[in-house]
């Protein structure tokens, strides 16, 4: 059940030239609202702008004295232009949690595939699988990394891969994830978020090499809670669904990717 | 202090507060039922139906702009009969009244879903003509006279003893003209206004950011063009008028009750703060005891125009 809360920040760091880490101080959002990595708060930035902000946690802990949840954004708009100045010992006006993340075990062996600002909502599934899981990380260059440190200390392997060739591998996520599998399909599900286009592609080895995949979307949202039907995603079988309420995480396979 | 009277009558449906919920902003109410006890609403206009299901438009159907949203969702809904067997039953655990929003692609229609919702016991039926973001029906009902009209005469024969409310469009040169025409009809109440047909363009990429290019307008930018509407078609008809759009505080829906509502629906609020209507709600109740009135619907009509 999502909750209305506010919210301290607990630490505010800067990951790179363009984006940002919140640890906030959600109460037992945790603890007794079920609130996992790859769910989502929707966040309000500021008076002046009428919508949330729809923010994926990349992780989470039932600590003392209140859970706390980490959020990764980059400035895109006016409302994270806004977010991006909060200190801490700020709060914000958070609801959550909100929507479904990923369905992992904590025996899986996961093949966590992140682009860009889609690479934080994975942290949370590295450290929940610690040890056991691989990621596959890109970015457009070097300068737009972050929390590489992080998924090396969770993960069995990284590879990283940049767009303009400044970091790891020149090329994009799913060449990467192709050599991964070629070499080792013995695992239990590609976890991907990331741009669209990417998405569909990492979706696309995937089902090559037959292993599951799960992808988390983003679309444009308003309410955050299935009420208002905004944030529609087409379906492999042409119905509707939202992004919100019954996402962000999807099958690969019941998403249209042809639209 | 003696307690200042919510209740208000809306076409012969008494609300027990004169805060509602617009069409299209609340679902069918499971999903703010988590946040708070729906029966602390006076009503809920539940998110419009159309007699098949409809999928909606594709995305993106949401862009937001200077304190307001574009929205061009569709009327995407699973249709009448799923609305009666699923929803309606939950709705009617709760102590609020029920307002089913009904669009349709011919008058038929219109008569078909209302006969369905009125022997189902709804407690009022809202006929929106004035969608606009779906080709067939919608607007175009809602800016010729004589079409609604004849969508108010065929809703009216079907809707038994039920009320019928008619949801009124704003893009109209002359919103009276329509209101008039609505009301020789046989409506029992009107509901306005319904959103403004807008447009936003990312400019680096040129494309607008709704993929229907166009869609309608809520939110708080709204609210003056709401109430200058509600005044001219409270002096126009006798019908009484659930106001909206644009209302996030108290002071917004006295304004539309003053220009002439008897009751205010909050819609793209929610988004901002699931609570809102309970505040707008509470906010009521504390102006009216500022200001001296025994009950709320005092504030109706009560505008003094230079």
């Amino acid at each position: 059940m999502p909750i209305q809360q506010l919210c301290t920040i607990v630490e505010a760091k800067r990951l790179n030239e363009y984006a940002y880490a919140f640890t906030l101080e959600v109460g037992d959002m945790v603890r007794r609202h079920g609130l996992r990595a790859g769910q989502f708060l929707h966040i309000q930035c500021g008076h002046s702008r009428l919508l949330r902000r729809p923010l994926s946690v990349s992780l989470c802990g039932a600590d003392a004295p209140q859970d706390t949840a980490s959020i990764v954004f980059e400035v895109r708009g006016e409302g994270t232009a806004w977010l991006y100045r909060r200190k801490a010992g700020d709060t914000l006006d958070v609801l959550g949690p909100l929507g479904n993340g990923f369905r992992v075990d904590r025996e899986d062996r996961l093949l966590l595939v992140g682009g860009g600002i889609g690479v934080p909502p994975l942290l949370g599934q590295a450290g929940f699988t610690r040890g056991r899981s691989t990621a596959v990380l890109g970015f457009r260059s070097a300068d737009r990394a972050m929390l590489v440190d992080r998924f090396q200390e969770f993960c069995q392997a990284v590879f990283l891969c940049s767009d303009d060739g400044t970091l790891g591998r020149h090329g994009f996520v799913d060449a990467q994830l192709r050599d991964v599998l070629e070499k080792d399909k013995n695992f239990t599900a590609v976890l991907a978020c990331g741009p669209k286009p990417m998405l569909k592609n990492v979706a696309k080895v995937a089902a090559e090499y037959g292993v599951p995949c799960q992808v988390s979307l983003e679309e444009r949202m308003a309410c955050g809670v299935g009420a208002c039907l905004g944030c529609a995603v087409q379906m492999a079988d042409g119905t509707m669904k939202h992004v919100c309420k019954d996402g962000p995480v999807f099958d690969a396979q019941e998403v249209d990717w042809n639209v | 202090m003696s307690n200042v009277d919510l209740s208000v009558n809306l076409a012969g449906v008494t609300l027990k507060n004169p805060v509602v919920v617009a069409s299209g902003t609340f679902g069918f109410g499971r999903e703010y039922g988590q946040f708070y006890d729906l029966s602390e609403l006076g009503g809920i206009c539940a998110k419009g139906l159309t007699l098949h299901r409809r999928e909606g438009n594709p995305p993106p159907r949401i862009a937001e702009t200077p304190m307001g949203i574009l929205n061009s969702v569709g009327l995407q809904n699973p249709g009448v009969d799923a609305f009666l067997e699923e929803e309606l039953p939950f709705l009617r655990q709760y102590d609020l009244k029920v307002i089913a929003n009904i669009s349709g692609n011919t008058p038929e229609e219109y008569g078909i879903m209302c006969e369905k919702l009125s022997a189902a016991g709804v407690d009022l039926i809202e006929v929106n003509i004035s969608c606009p973001n779906v080709k067939a029906g919608g607007l175009a009902y809602g800016t010729r006279p004589e079409l609604a009209a004849e969508v108010t005469r065929v809703a009216k024969a079907h809707a038994g003893r039920t009320p019928v409310m008619v949801k009124l469009s704003p893009n109209v040169t002359d919103i009276t003209e329509i209101a008039r025409a609505v009301e020789e009809a046989g409506a029992d109440a009107l509901s306005l206004i319904n959103t403004l047909r807008g447009m936003r363009i990312d400019v680096n990429t040129r494309r607008p950011i709704l993929k229907m290019n166009t869609g309608g307008l809520s939110g708080p930018a709204v609210l003056p063009v709401a109430v200058r509407m509600v005044w001219e078609v409270a002096q126009a008809v006798k019908l009484p008028i659930l106001g909206m759009g644009g209302v996030s505080k108290a002071e917004d829906a006295a304004q539309l009750m003053l220009a002439g509502a008897s009751a205010v629906a909050v819609g793209t609020a929610l988004f901002a703060d699931p609570y809102a209507p309970i505040r707008v709600r509470d906010g009521l109740e504390e102006l009216c005891r500022r200001q001296g009135l025994s009950a709320v619907s005092r504030l109706t009509g009560g505008v003094k125009p230079w």
